[in-house]
């Protein structure tokens, strides 16, 4: 029989390992297998994709996923009580002032004609006069308006059609109340019993200003968007973070360190760089690992206009030539001088 | 190229490459002729001298020698030659660099709009040279008057792909030229440019150089007629309008006509460049084909990057269709003869083995050399005529060519390769037949199976690749996925459903048998019989193959009577108790892996796959129709169950007709209906399959192979056996069709299940037609997304790949790319290899440690 091996042997990873390529196949192997299908969060309205799409969008590094989500925590004092979360939720979801008023407009008299619904502002506990102040804050000097109770009636004499039809957008558009671009909020429950908040948007700028917040447990799978508020550290988690969970809701098995490496590369420059010709690949030193990506002509014309060097120091530049690659045993550079006879 | 030298040692590298334009005078220089020809072969079919096959240009046709360097097909590289350009024309490719040019610099004195203090003030140490460039250029744009002559900047108008006005008058190329030919190095040094290797007036061409006919070979078809290519087509129609103008010019002709000419020569040269320019029609061949110029060569898949250079065709390969054969160990492939003996390794001849190579030399039949390699590099195929000399020659320094034999190692290789795995080596067994034979427990990293998969393999040919092939490629190497840190090569159905016999408590081996049965997995001693009248217990059996001294708990699917979890008890390489299954079969794998290492885990699996499969043969194993028909009681209550969803789903119709259906928060009434119904029938599928399980039981054959992960899955039961239930499109029911309604067999604005797609029909009964439509509109759609998603996520890996693949972990476990750009202090934040953690239980998955500041 074999001889036990030492169970406490060196678990470190071997210098030299191709770790990058290691990572891509473990990240894009299972990708053939993962299903299309977009998946039910618990207690969330919207049908937030997963997947094979999902992936796509984190590595592309969009701007504004398919569909944004805020989870929203409430601080101690709020979180046991539904009915005070539901407060909250409420009170966060944006109103406009199209959900609380009707508009009619009159184009030969140029005039505008809103009326405020009582019963929808008493709803969301908003307060008439404050609704106007805002209106009348959104228009411009030369507009006039006249209000009366629940009336409000805009005229702009001196505006042709067309503005008028572009200001009542504008106005229909208005933000009441609620925090911007927060919108079916719901409320559910996590594994630990705490209540909590899931939305649509990713305005977690805003939503953290609020004061029942708890904001050290808020979080949006809008990556870009905690990039721009808490920075390049916190973008990584946030690429491991939704990478991790849509491996596992395809059930893929994949190390996390496969993930943490492909997230620390797409923020190694200190933004997020996406993966592909815009990003890591259309970034490398090599005009040859760039022209034998994409967009092949235009990568060596402009190394011929810079007079460019290659310093073949990557894996496809030295395929390309036809010399060992820098990696695992290609590194290794020791020669033995055959005998002489 | 690294060129290896005669002991195969790769003596001289490339260091770097460089790019760079060329100037006018640089092509006159590496120019071995000058072409005035328009023309290739003359009536004889012998090259013209000055034509576009000028010999002194290399040759192409065998037997004859290239007039610059003598060498013949084989040994000449080709050489440039040149056409002189009668009139300058504007290179297509750089005329956005013109253009840049051009408007960055004054229009009289060519100096860049922006004065020495603006620029030095712009210089940020955190820029780099091209984002500073990029702020330079877009500053300058909007100076309206020279800052150094005052003269005001005129407006200039750039139209793809070469034409160039300014204000309503077009820009000759020789004004243009010699515009740029006044820019100072200074300035373009301010620009990012080289000025030593590339001036912008380079950029309009005034002679043109002409790649050697190697680069463009004409091709002889079968009546003898010569079929010219692509490039030469154009170079001729380049030089027969350079010709005609500068007889035209020479014949004092008007400048009207002179001009036409001029820019029909720059159509010529700018199709000869790229033929996909914009705003131009595409040159065409004769029969409407456009020609493939020189950025289409080297564009895309199959341009020359991509199809020639980053994959290369080689030698010593083959290619069949696979087949299982269970006894091959994992670390074997069936080689059939007919492919032995075409492949060759070559044999270095040494002292040590200078009889086995001469053994070959002298051998006319299987592993015999095929040819010999003289220490000076002459290549001899070994025949009758020569064999007896060449065995008194050969000696230390020589090198024979032998044919595969048994235990040679080739690479084996299955596309699509998307893993590591999909590349490993084997050791050879020469097998009859016409097929590559596998072992089917390694099917699974090569995604492999055998309704007409085809398979390559390599044979290495250095003794690197060789050793690289023995030492780190080996399949017994590979059990353990880099993916997930798990096995992932294992048993596989059969091998499964056997192990879960032997674990049985009523499965016992009379001598004969398990003397057959050791025997056949190469165990030799006999065990003492552990039941009564001297028979060996399926467990005795199994635990013969476990090392000596394991001592391990692993999980299982598999409890105690049919319970859905237990645990296998391993205690001093005795199975005690517990039931095999995928999963705890694979965890074993795993910890003789980690304890014992590869070998032994390769010799595991050889054998339990031999022992299972006999196991089986003997023992009886199978799934017939009587195990997917279901009691009368039984399908009494899948009836009912079937009903009940339905029942369920009106229910909620009702409420939803009579508006006492409650709205989910934030849908509308009727999603809320359709998610509720979506639920009902979701869970009937899952409450179906639990009452098939425990009705049908561990006794069940079909139920077993899918509980002990052999083959199939209990939806697979339920679908066969209870109902198929609700199908799916777009994840909803079905609604697409006729106007509300799917089929015209319901009447309009109908919710209830049965016309949306719910089924109540099961493979066994068949379906009826109506089910049947539904079935296929779901199908249909999982068979369209299938294509979508292997076409995305394609892309997708070779996006990883590209982004990825320059980084490895350096000597102080730092990741970085290859300009060793740091990407993490510490590999994955703990520096531990997933390969090596078993995460069983997850006691290895340590946290990571914040490593302390000093």
């Amino acid at each position: 029989m074999a001889e036990k091996i030492d169970k406490k042997k060196d678990l470190k990873i071997t210098p030299g390992e191709a770790v990058g390529v290691m990572a891509a196949h473990s990240l894009g192997e299972p990708g053939t297998q993962m299903t299309m299908r977009t998946f039910h969060l618990p207690g969330v309205v919207e049908i937030v994709p997963t997947g094979l799409p999902r992936m796509i969008e984190i590595v592309d590094a969009k701007k504004i996923p398919k569909k944004p989500i805020v989870t929203i925590y409430l601080d101690k004092k709020h979180s046991k009580d539904e009915k005070k979360v539901k407060e909250v939720a409420r009170s966060i979801e944006e109103v406009l002032l199209n959900e609380v008023a009707s508009f009619v407009e009159n184009f030969s008299k140029k005039q505008i004609f809103i009326r405020l619904k009582k019963d929808a502002l008493d709803q969301m506990k908003l307060d008439m006069s404050e609704v106007k102040k805002r209106i009348q804050e959104e228009i411009s000097k030369d507009v006039d308006m006249k209000h009366q109770r629940d009336k409000v009636l805009i005229s702009g004499k001196k505006m042709p059609l067309r503005m008028l039809r572009k200001l009542t957008n504008k106005l229909k558009a208005l933000h009441v109340s609620g925090v911007k671009g927060i919108s079916k909020a719901v409320v559910t429950q996590d594994k630990d019993g705490e209540w909590l908040i899931m939305a649509g948007g990713w305005n977690l700028e805003d939503v953290l200003a609020r004061a029942e917040v708890d904001p050290k447990r808020c979080y949006t799978n809008n990556i870009m968007h905690v990039y721009d508020l808490f920075g390049v550290e916190a973008a990584r988690n946030a690429i491991v973070k939704e990478l991790e969970s849509v491996m596992s809701t395809q059930k893929a098995d994949v190390d996390i360190r496969h993930i943490r490496l492909l997230a620390d590369a797409m923020t190694a420059d200190g933004e997020i760089v996406s993966v592909g010709r815009h990003g890591l690949s259309g970034r490398k030193p090599s005009v040859l690992a760039r022209a034998a990506f994409e967009e092949t002509v235009k990568h060596i014309i402009n190394a011929a206009i810079h007079g460019e060097e290659d310093k073949l120091a990557g894996v496809t530049e030295n395929i390309l030539i036809g010399q060992p690659v820098p990696l695992g045993s290609g590194l290794v550079k020791l020669t033995m001088k055959a005998p002489k006879k | 190229m690294a060129v290896p030298n005669k002991n195969g040692v790769l003596e001289k590298y490339v260091k770097k490459v460089k790019f760079t334009l060329f100037s006018p005078e640089m092509i006159r220089k590496m120019s071995v002729v000058k072409l005035v020809v328009p023309d290739t072969y003359n009536d004889d079919g012998y090259p013209i001298d000055g034509g576009f096959a000028d010999t002194r240009m290399g040759v192409i046709d065998p037997g004859l020698r290239c007039k610059t360097c003598g060498g013949s097909v084989r040994t000449c590289p080709g050489h440039f030659g040149a056409i002189e350009l009668i009139r300058p024309v504007i290179h297509p490719e750089f005329a956005p660099m013109i253009y840049m040019f051009m408007r960055s610099t004054c229009r009289n004195c060519r100096r860049v709009l922006m004065s020495k203090e603006d620029a030095d003030g712009l210089v940020d140490e955190l820029m780099t040279k091209d984002e500073l460039t990029a702020v330079i250029l877009s500053k300058v744009k909007k100076v309206k008057k020279c800052p150094f002559c005052e003269t005001e900047q005129t407006e200039l108008k750039f139209e793809k792909p070469t034409a160039f006005y300014e204000g309503e008058k077009m820009l000759l190329p020789t004004e243009i030229r010699d515009q740029l030919a006044k820019i100072s190095d200074d300035d373009l040094r301010l620009l990012n440019f080289d000025p030593e290797y590339s001036r912008p007036e380079w950029a309009v061409l005034t002679a043109l150089i002409v790649p050697p006919v190697s680069v463009r070979p004409s091709i002889t078809l079968e009546t003898g007629e010569r079929s010219e290519d692509d490039l030469t087509h154009k170079l001729v129609d380049i030089m027969r309008i350079n010709q005609r103008l500068e007889a035209n010019i020479n014949a004092g002709a008007p400048q009207l006509i002179i001009e036409d000419l001029w820019e029909l020569l720059q159509y010529h040269i700018t199709t000869y460049f790229n033929n996909e320019s914009s705003n131009i029609p595409p040159a065409r061949h004769r029969s409407g084909r456009p020609l493939k110029t020189l950025a289409q060569r080297l564009k895309g898949k199959e341009g020359r990057f991509r199809y020639n250079l980053s994959g290369k065709r080689v030698n010593f390969s083959a290619r069949t269709v696979v087949s299982p054969d269970g006894a091959l160990s994992i670390n074997q492939v069936g080689v059939p003869e007919y492919v032995a003996n075409e492949l060759t390794v070559p044999i270095h001849v040494t002292d040590w083995n200078l009889n086995e190579c001469k053994e070959a030399v002298k051998s006319l039949e299987h592993p015999k050399a095929v040819y010999a390699v003289t220490p000076d590099g002459k290549r001899r195929k070994i025949t009758d005529a020569n064999r007896e000399e060449i065995l008194t020659e050969l000696a230390f320094g020589w090198t024979i060519e032998r044919q595969l034999k048994d235990g040679d190692v080739v690479l084996f290789n299955r596309y699509p390769s998307l893993h590591r795995m999909s590349i490993m080596s084997h050791a050879i067994k020469i097998l009859p037949g016409k097929t590559f034979r596998v072992a089917p427990s390694v099917t699974t990293p090569y995604n492999a199976d055998f309704d007409g998969d085809e398979m390559n393999i390599h044979v290495p040919q250095r003794e690197e690749a060789r050793a690289e092939a023995e030492m780190l490629m080996m399949v017994q190497d590979q059990i353990i996925s880099p993916r997930h840190g798990h096995a992932i090569i294992g048993p596989t159905e059969d091998h499964i459903s056997g192990s879960f016999i032997l674990c049985k408590d009523e499965t016992e081996f009379s001598a004969e048998e398990t003397a057959d049965l050791l025997t056949l997995s190469g165990i030799y001693e006999m065990p003492k019989p552990d039941c009564k009248g001297g028979r060996y217990s399926g467990r005795l059996i199994f635990s013969q193959v476990l090392p000596d001294d394991l001592t391990a708990n692993v999980k299982s699917k598999i409890g105690k009577s049919g319970a859905s979890s237990g645990m296998v008890e391993i205690k001093n390489g005795k199975l005690v108790k517990g039931y095999l299954e995928k999963r705890s079969l694979n965890s074993i794998i795993e910890i003789i892996v980690s304890q014992y290492g590869a070998e032994r885990a390769k010799r595991f699996i050889d054998t339990l796959t031999r022992i299972a499969a006999y196991v089986i043969t003997v023992k009886g194993f199978s799934v017939s129709l009587q195990n997917y028909t279901p009691s009368k009681e039984m399908q009494k209550k899948i009836d009912e169950m079937a009903d009940k969803a339905d029942r369920e789903v009106n229910a909620y119709i009702m409420q939803y007709n009579n508006r006492t259906l409650e709205r989910d928060p934030g849908k509308t009434l009727r999603e809320t209906l359709e998610d509720k119904s979506m639920d009902a029938l979701g869970n009937i599928r899952e409450d179906l399959s639990k009452t098939l399980e425990s009705d049908l039981g561990l006794d069940n054959t079909a139920i077993v192979i899918a509980k002990i992960g052999a083959r199939g899955s209990l939806l697979n039961v339920t679908q066969m056996s209870g109902v198929i239930s609700q199908q799916v499109v777009r994840e909803k029911r079905l609604h697409r069709g006729y106007r509300k309604r799917v089929l015209s067999h319901f009447k309009p604005g109908d919710l209830s299940a049965k016309a949306h797609g719910y089924i109540t029909s099961n493979f066994m009964r068949g379906l009826n037609p109506i089910e049947y439509i539904f079935q296929s509109m779901s199908a249909r759609e999982s068979i369209v997304n299938t294509a979508i998603r292997t076409a995305r996520s394609g892309y997708m890996q070779r996006r990883f790949i590209n982004a990825l693949q320059d980084l490895s972990v350096h000597d102080d476990m730092t990741v970085r790319d290859a300009s060793g750009k740091l990407i993490q202090t510490v590999y994955g934040g703990d520096g531990k290899d997933p390969m090596k953690l078993r995460k069983v239980g997850e006691e290895l998955a340590t946290p990571v440690a914040v490593p302390e500041r000093e």
